[in-house]
């Protein structure tokens, strides 16, 4: 593989992680299905965590919650599967128009092994087709940060109709403004039967089946992959609609999968390529030969160092990612300069010090990190703004660029005397 | 097992968090999943600090339970220690670490540190942050102190020994935290007071202390328990085993602050403050006098936050500003006795609940014209298009203020007075300008600063997309359906000042419906107001 011939060995690194574990994806997941409900089974500390991600975005009553496992649960007073039942009953009583219930497991409802399925298939049993309930895992024993919606999307794929329908199936969510642009972006070429999982209403499920492409918009959505190939779709391969080059070769690969003329294509892309290409100029002069680090956190960390580097002119101190999925940056890592040091997984003391070590003018680190290294006098990037933001497609590339030219920009505007 | 879609307080180990980051040289080894790192952000986004707080997670995974997860708490204890060189190690799990039970604390006795080691034992599945927030401080202090407590019998010094010593008197500042509200200042503040009395401060804790201060404890003539979530159990276990005598009057308002100098003086056997102090030291009561603040007179006020900020906001409110308070309630369980006892003392019911929906719902019914609460009272307020001023944790960034804005003491006074008072006279100005809406120099949509404004107050106002259906509507439909009013009656109902009006259409019908009367004139409603004045 073209890693081993050009990069380092991975720095592989299992210390103290610095990141997120799954549930945190409940963050954008319900904006995304205003018709589902997450309900965490877990602890005060799961309840607190999302909420704490969340920040204040906290209206009325959120799409999600948490049935907060108490002493009597644990104790064997209360029978948890029961509670579990009493708990979904009040809520959808009290939410009449949820569709579709998450119910994600936790670290506690693991270690208890609280049979999530179980209660799952009971529940739907019960609400006869008025609500479907499915389950997955978003502790953070088993899954970190963005995996949490890789378990959320593969926990639909048992649910989604069978077609042998010719269609492109777009995996991972987008900002719906961005996702927009690509359905119209991909019509203009001639492609017309575009889905998205997630969708946008939880009950409008695309069908999956033989003639399905998968597009995958996000890296972390590996599981669901594996799932849908199983249910006869095909993966396209292509690097991440990051950046204009991203863009370009990830929509070129889905109509080529479509076998559309690539003069057509060419005639949709290339004045998007030009015209994205114009407008990061300004922004590569200031990124231009100024060094980045990534440290591990949304596993969007790959496809950003790509962008960065090729087409902003960063250079690449090192690459950190929670965990490393060839498969699925098979074409992403061929892309990345020669000797870019990818690490994997953590050791964060260790990875600070090689932060402090090596000077860079950027660091991508989570919100725990940032001030306490801004005030080391370091340039820092919170990685979770990246997964709120709309950053895909040829039209962001330079909004994009911009959240990173923002810091240091910042710090060429204050002056103290 | 319960539904929780948004809760005041943290776990308990984020209360242990809290005081090993107010502290300097305490280091907190955690066993945690990593997803619990989430708690860094608590101080390193909120409160803004320019470190990490001192924790040390050992961030397990599923394939280290199937192994040796101790052996990996004794590696992160060991690789903690040697890096940061703590004075003291607290050493805890979390509530996944609780179900493992690797016993943490004792692997940590068993290994010959060559520091104090503390074993905290916080029940997360019962237990919440304040409650391990005191939790904590009292164990790391029992545990430095252990040795130090007199005999059985002892005599123990009494407050006045100062004299005897040829020194001033000096007290414990105990309870100020990180992520508690606007402690920083609060002590700047009471150091400032205390010194204009001639009392020297001899430990705060925790905030800023490192455990050889904690050792000092002992010698401080008396401790100020200046938030009782927090300092309680320590300030009653040092009266218990040291005799040092304890203040718990927490100085928030002019009363308060005059009555905690008063205890203090008789306590350490110091002249008696000056009357005329607090008219002196703060512009509350003045401007609380003064003829502009008559249109503060029985004010209805909502106050919802943890025990401490709650009965001192009451405390404010009725006596010193002329509000009438017609809802007092806390999150805070613990000290769930004392926010009663303030508010049978108003005539009210204390709502004690840790669902802020119930809340919420509390609020609308009261039919507030401010709201004192945490953060979230703040966003229930604006959707009910009320004006707030938030008084206590649970914190935002905002509630850490870059200026100096103590609760406490004289300046904390004149804090109280700005932040309160400013959104109710937003209010007034609306009124004033709803008055002269039919100049024609204002034109339509006027209305400024205050949310909800031009919405009819009391009404929520367009909630955002997709979230329409979760807004309960406030106004009761009158029973029976039958209630109607005509237009003369609603053309009544618009001249009247919008941040009343919800309230007296509720009278209203409230009072037709009483009468079996169907349709509402405006006459119907000068009756209704006739009727509510008496």
């Amino acid at each position: 593989m073209a890693l081993t011939s050009t990069l380092p060995p991975v720095l592989r690194e299992s210390g103290q992680r610095e990141v997120f574990c799954g549930l945190t994806s409940i963050v954008w997941l319900h904006r995304r299905m205003p018709d589902a409900f997450f309900l965490v089974v877990g602890s005060r500390t799961c309840a607190h965590l999302v909420q704490s991600a969340a920040g204040v975005m906290i209206f009325a009553e959120p799409r999600f919650g948490t049935a907060i496992l108490g002493e009597r649960d644990l104790a064997g007073l209360a029978d948890a599967n029961e509670e579990l039942d009493r708990v979904v009953g009040d809520l959808l009583a009290r939410r009449p128009e949820i569709r579709m219930l998450f119910l994600v497991g936790s670290c506690p409802s693991e270690v208890i092994k609280l049979d999530l399925a179980k209660a799952a298939e009971r529940i739907n049993t019960r609400m006869q087709g008025r609500v479907r309930v499915v389950n997955y895992s978003g502790s953070g024993i088993e899954t970190t940060f963005t995996q949490g919606e890789d378990g959320a999307l593969t926990s639909l794929v048992p649910l989604l109709p069978s077609s042998p329908e010719p269609q492109l199936l777009i995996v991972g969510t987008l900002a719906d403004g961005v996702e927009e642009r690509f359905l119209s972006l991909f019509a203009r070429m001639g492609l017309e039967t575009v889905r998205t999982l997630p969708p946008r209403q939880s009950s409008d499920l695309p069908p999956v089946g033989p003639g399905t492409h998968l597009l995958l918009a996000q890296p972390f959505v590996a599981d669901t992959v594996r799932a849908l190939e199983r249910r006869g779709a095909q993966r396209i391969s292509a690097p991440y609609p990051l950046g204009v080059e991203g863009s370009c070769a990830w929509m070129a690969a889905a109509a080529a999968a479509f076998g559309i003329d690539p003069q057509r294509v060419a005639e949709v892309l290339d004045p998007l390529a030009e015209r994205g290409r114009r407008a990061l100029e300004p922004l590569r002069r200031k990124l231009e030969g100024k060094r980045l680090f990534l440290l591990p956190d949304s596993q969007l960390e790959i496809p950003l160092a790509r962008f960065l580097s090729r087409e902003c002119g960063m250079e690449l101190v090192e690459v950190g990612t929670p965990y490393l999925d060839r498969q699925l940056m098979a074409e992403e890592l061929p892309l990345l300069p020669a000797g870019t040091q990818l690490s994997e997984g953590q050791d964060v003391e260790k990875q600070l010090e090689r932060v402090r070590a090596s000077r860079p003018d950027l660091v991508v680190c989570g919100m725990g990190l940032a001030n306490p290294l801004e005030a080391e006098g370091f340039a820092t990037k919170w990685s979770i703004e990246l997964v709120f933001s709309p950053i895909h497609g040829c039209d962001q590339a330079a909004d994009l660029a911009e959240l990173f030219a923002r810091p240091l920009n910042r710090r060429e505007l204050l002056q103290w005397n | 097992m319960e539904l929780t879609l948004w809760t005041y307080e943290g776990p308990p180990h984020v209360g242990a968090m809290r005081i090993a980051a107010s502290m300097e040289g305490v280091h907190y080894v955690l066993h945690a999943p990593q997803g619990d790192t989430y708690a860094d952000l608590l101080f390193t986004m909120i409160e803004r600090r320019d470190r990490r707080p001192p924790v040390t997670y050992t961030t397990f995974q599923a394939r280290d339970l199937g192994g040796d997860t101790a052996e990996l708490v004794k590696r992160s204890i060991q690789q903690a220690v040697d890096r940061f060189q703590p004075e003291a190690l607290l050493v805890g799990e979390s509530c996944t670490a609780e179900l493992i039970q690797d016993q943490p604390g004792s692997l940590a006795h068993g290994m010959n540190l060559g520091v104090p080691v503390v074993s905290l034992d916080l029940p997360a599945y019962s237990k919440k942050e304040n409650w391990g927030a005191a939790e904590t401080l009292y164990q790391l202090c029992r545990g430095l102190l252990k040795d130090l407590v007199p005999a059985p019998g002892t005599a123990k010094p009494g407050p006045e020994r100062w004299k005897q010593e040829n020194r001033r008197p000096r007290v414990n500042l105990l309870g100020p935290s990180l992520l508690g509200f606007r402690c920083r200042d609060d002590v700047r503040e009471l150091r400032g007071l205390l010194a204009d009395h001639g009392i020297d401060v001899n430990v705060v804790a925790p905030l800023g202390a490192r455990p050889a201060d904690l050792i000092r404890l002992p010698a401080a003539d008396a401790n100020l328990c200046l938030y009782p979530e927090v300092a309680g159990p320590l300030c009653s276990w040092l009266e218990r085993n040291f005799g040092t005598p304890v203040v718990r009057t927490v100085p928030i308002g002019i009363g308060a602050t005059a009555q905690f100098l008063r205890e203090i003086s008789a306590l350490l056997g110091l002249e008696p403050p000056e009357l005329r102090e607090a008219d002196r030291s703060s512009r509350l009561p003045w401007y609380s006098k003064s003829v502009d603040s008559t249109y503060l007179t029985g004010k209805r006020v909502f106050i919802f936050a943890d025990a401490t900020h709650a009965i001192a906001a009451a405390r404010i409110a009725s006596r010193e500003l002329g509000f009438t308070v017609v809802g007092l309630g806390s999150y805070s369980r613990e000290q769930a006795r004392e926010v009663r006892a303030a508010a049978k003392e108003l005539g009210l019911e204390a709502l004690i609940s840790d669902d802020y929906l119930a809340v919420e719902q509390a609020m609308a019914d009261a039919a507030p014209e401010l709201v004192l609460g945490t953060q979230m009272e703040r966003h229930s307020a604006k959707r009910l298009g009320i004006p707030c001023a938030v008084i206590s944790a649970p914190l935002h960034v905002q509630d850490v203020p870059a200026r100096y804005a103590p609760q406490m003491g004289w300046e904390g006074a004149n804090v109280i007075f700005d932040s309160w008072v400013h959104p109710l006279m937003m209010g007034l100005e609306e009124h004033l300008i709803g008055m002269f809406r039919h100049d024609f120099e204002f034109v339509d949509g006027h209305f400024s600063h205050l949310e909800g404004a031009s919405a009819p107050a009391l009404q929520p106002p367009a909630a955002p997309a997709g979230e329409a259906q979760e807004v309960t509507p406030l106004s009761a439909t009158p029973e029976g359906g039958a209630l109607r009013w005509t237009a003369s009656g609603e053309a009544e109902l618009s001249r009247i000042p919008f941040f009343v009006r919800g309230k007296v259409r509720r009278n209203t019908e409230a009072y037709a419906n009483e009468r079996g009367v169907a349709e509402i004139t405006e006459e119907t409603l000068y009756e209704a107001k006739a009727h509510f004045s008496r």
